[in-house]
């Protein structure tokens, strides 16, 4: 009895500690999203207090939104690119700085210098997205005062009467940007990596000399399966990224927050923004709120479900 | 391997909560990028925020709107071009007269700042929703969320009690501000839009200010010859390039053209040859290579710096752009206005202008000191109040004759006047932008994708016409007509 009663004065310990948070958790959590999903049903202009419910009207004009539509897909093309490249480029460098270098006594380190490699390699994660978009806004500039024109007109490979318009050209907008996300979180991962494969014991790595195994072959059989619960979470961090884009879109690209040139660079957030505070469409915007947020679970449970993988102990 | 198991032994506890709390992370995470979005969308509570209403004063011949003495005014004004030091003058002297404590807010992000209080139903008494963050007005309107400025025209003139307020402002004032077929923006500053070109330029090079788009042409090509750009624009913004077609349109196919385009009729662009006529204008200056080289891509201010560079003869602007480009122009750039040349048998001159007032100033229907909004609003009328705003912000006011002669302004503010004195009574203005947000950004896409040569000026026509047809499914497009 006393045992229970025990348990129970500690359940009710707890509680108290949670109720707290647990509230504020509701308020500002919770209670927002259910109001987004509320409003999806209804007219309402953001601007005013009032509004007539709708139904599913919402919902039925977003299936017919090509704007929408276009700008899902681009989510879904950084989807599979944001995380396969940035990964892909830091586990390399990481590799390189931790395990890819020749000779020494124990035949397992970083290639020479490389502890200052990790230092500048992460100097891009240290600047903001709007930092981030000035500065990649100065080189993509479309005439000869960006960088990279400057560079390819003293290069003789653009014309300077006709600069590339980097930001404005349909086909290279969005790898323009992909450019720099990758540039921005490649440090990040390499760092995080870093410090995954350094718990990987290094008598793993002596045995697999031993062996005979070269660089890419220590890599792939040994460092990238001890990596895979990093390289799962980094993924879909990454995936969270590639959904987003709001910041840089908005701001690197023409048009009502962005995603110009007309609708090239269009993500979901930016469609949502567009039609939530320029085109008084609040109601519809939510409409897109929640499922873009539906879609981020869905993606985020595929990834964890796909790429989970039997557990190998070290 | 033995050091792994025995390593794993040890560990599989640590690992699996590890494990556990990377991956609760990560769920949570979920919920970062839609969570800013979901959440802006959260209102406040509903229109119960009634306040307990600011005491009333005795409604007289001087004190229309019933203004008690003391009490609060809040007003929050966009700080741009103009800046905000004109606002923090008025409010001393309001507070001077009427024992008010104001309080001011400058800043531009209006939307950000002011969409929780509309919602919330607490709005300012008086707000200048303009710049790029402005809160649209047909959306405001629609909203229920602008008082009636009606009886602000209809009480008598601070200057001239005879007068009412209505007969002070300059032609079109009150058409540019009704929305639904209600006036509820006062657009206070008087803006002229055209094209932009350096006296000192073409003076060097003995250019002669432009009347007819051949003329144009030649000047450009002349430019190019000299190894700078002919025209200019704001491409990251199509909607400057806008005030040109739309301009050319005006001024071939007289009011009517404009005023098909603005009433959304089936016709506006598709299978009308003035609107033709002018989209391949603009055309030309793309095929023939007139154009800046990269201006599409460039951002308003770095377009317009360039131009202050001599990299360009023209650019397409409003009149504030004097006031803008303050910090980058040379002393000795000599910034003059230039009427949008005019194509072959155009129903408008060339002297013909674009004018009408920007910079709406707002009274919220729900504002807790709403005779005090209003009576600040017919101060703003007054001709003390418009030569502050003159000499603070350099730039002309609704005011009929608001402005002190003695007051001295600036190259380019000055030949925006002189233009406006040439053209009389042939200004014009049109309306669907403040109407209709969906159409003109639509319309703003096709023509980023003219000037980059990926569209002809036929599927022009075709998008334009399309935004129109969509746009006149607006319920408003009814009560959103113009004569």
């Amino acid at each position: 009895m006393s045992h229970v009663a025990q348990g129970r004065g500690k359940g009710g310990f707890i509680a108290g500690f949670l109720i707290a948070p647990l509230a504020l958790y509701l308020t500002f959590v919770i209670w927002p999203y259910v109001q987004t999903f509320g409003y999806s049903f209804t007219n309402w202009t953001g601007q005013s207090p009032t509004f007539d419910f709708v139904g599913v009207d919402n919902y039925a004009a977003l299936m017919k939104d090509e704007v929408f539509r276009g700008a899902l897909w681009h989510n879904l093309l950084l989807l599979v690119f944001v995380p396969v490249i940035t990964i892909l480029l830091a586990l390399f460098f990481a590799f390189m700085v931790n395990a890819g270098g020749r000779g020494g006594a124990g035949g397992v380190q970083g290639v020479s210098g490389s502890r200052w490699y990790k230092v500048i390699y992460f100097f891009p994660q240290v600047l903001s997205l709007a930092i981030l978009a000035v500065l990649f806004g100065a080189i993509y500039r479309s005439d000869e005062g960006g960088l990279l024109n400057g560079f390819l007109v003293k290069l003789g490979v653009v014309d300077p009467q006709h600069p590339v318009e980097w930001l404005n050209e349909p086909n290279f907008v969005l790898w323009c940007l992909l450019f720099v996300v990758v540039w921005h979180g490649v440090g990040f991962y390499l760092v995080l990596f870093s410090a995954a494969m350094q718990t990987v014991p290094k008598d793993i790595y002596e045995a697999a000399l031993l062996d005979g195994a070269g660089r890419a072959q220590t890599f792939f059989r040994v460092t990238l399966p001890l990596l895979w619960d990093s390289v799962q979470t980094s993924a879909v961090y990454l995936g969270i990224a590639a959904m987003d884009m709001f910041v840089l879109v908005s701001t690197m690209t023409s048009g009502q927050f962005g995603g110009g040139p007309d609708h090239h660079s269009e993500v979901m957030a930016t469609v949502l923004m567009r039609n939530f505070l320029y085109f008084g469409k609040s109601g519809y915007a939510c409409a897109m709120g929640v499922v873009m947020l539906t879609l981020t679970m869905i993606l985020s449970v595929v990834t964890l479900r796909a790429t989970r993988r039997e557990r190998i102990e070290f | 391997m033995g050091s792994t198991s025995a390593h794993g032994e040890n560990s599989t506890d640590g690992l699996g909560r590890r494990d556990l709390i990377k991956r609760s992370a990560a769920l949570g995470l979920i919920a970062v990028p839609t969570m800013s979005f979901l959440s802006a969308c959260a209102a406040g509570g509903d229109e119960s925020a009634t306040k307990g209403g600011a005491p009333k004063g005795a409604v007289t011949k001087e004190n229309p709107f019933g203004v008690a003495k003391g009490g609060k005014l809040d007003v929050v004004v966009f700080k741009g071009g103009f800046g905000d030091d004109y606002a923090k003058a008025w409010e001393a002297a309001f507070d001077k007269k009427w024992g008010t404590t104001s309080s001011h807010l400058g800043t531009q992000e209006i939307t950000a700042k002011l969409q929780p209080r509309f919602n919330g139903g607490n709005p300012p008494d008086v707000v200048d929703d303009a710049g790029a963050q402005q809160i649209k007005l047909d959306v405001l309107a629609k909203g229920g969320q602008l008082a009636d400025l009606a009886v602000l025209l209809d009480a008598p003139s601070l200057d001239d009690p005879a007068k009412k307020v209505r007969d002070t402002l300059i032609a079109g004032t009150v058409e540019q501000g009704t929305q639904g077929g209600k006036f509820v923006a006062l657009n206070y500053v008087y803006t002229v839009f055209g094209l932009w070109y350096s006296g000192k330029l073409f003076k060097e090079k003995g250019w002669t200010p432009p009347k007819t788009w051949d003329e144009f042409l030649a000047v450009c090509t002349k430019a190019k010859e000299a190894g700078i750009g002919g025209l200019a624009h704001q491409g990251k913004f199509p909607y400057y390039i806008n005030v040109v077609i739309m301009d050319l349109i005006a001024k071939k196919g007289g009011l009517d053209a404009m005023k098909a385009i603005d009433n959304l009729e089936p016709n506006a662009f598709e299978g009308s040859p003035v609107a033709l006529a002018a989209v391949e204008a603009v055309y030309e200056v793309v095929e023939k290579g007139l154009l800046m080289p990269g201006t599409n891509g460039l951002t308003h201010t770095e377009s317009q710096t360039a131009w202050n560079q001599y990299k360009a003869a023209f650019i397409p602007s409003g009149s504030w752009l004097e006031n803008e480009q303050l910090k980058q122009t040379p002393d000795d750039f000599d910034m003059k206005f230039l009427p949008v040349p005019v194509l072959a048998d155009s129903k408008l001159p060339f002297e013909a202008i674009r004018a009408g007032a920007g910079e709406p100033f707002i009274v919220p229907e729900k504002a807790a000191n709403k005779a005090g909004g209003l009576e600040f609003l017919r101060s703003m009328l007054s001709r003390e109040w418009s030569t502050i705003f003159a000499q603070q912000a350099n730039s002309l006011t609704v005011v009929k004759d608001g402005v002190d002669p003695a007051v001295k302004l600036r190259p380019g503010t000055q030949s925006a006047v002189e233009a406006l004195k040439g053209a009389g009574d042939n200004t014009f203005n049109y309306l669907y932008t403040e109407w209709y947000s969906e159409m003109g950004t639509e319309i703003e896409n096709a023509s980023n994708e003219l000037m980059a040569q990926r569209i002809q000026p036929k599927e022009w026509i075709k998008r334009a016409q399309a935004a129109v047809d969509k746009a006149a499914k607006d319920p408003n497009a009814k009560n959103n007509r113009r004569s």
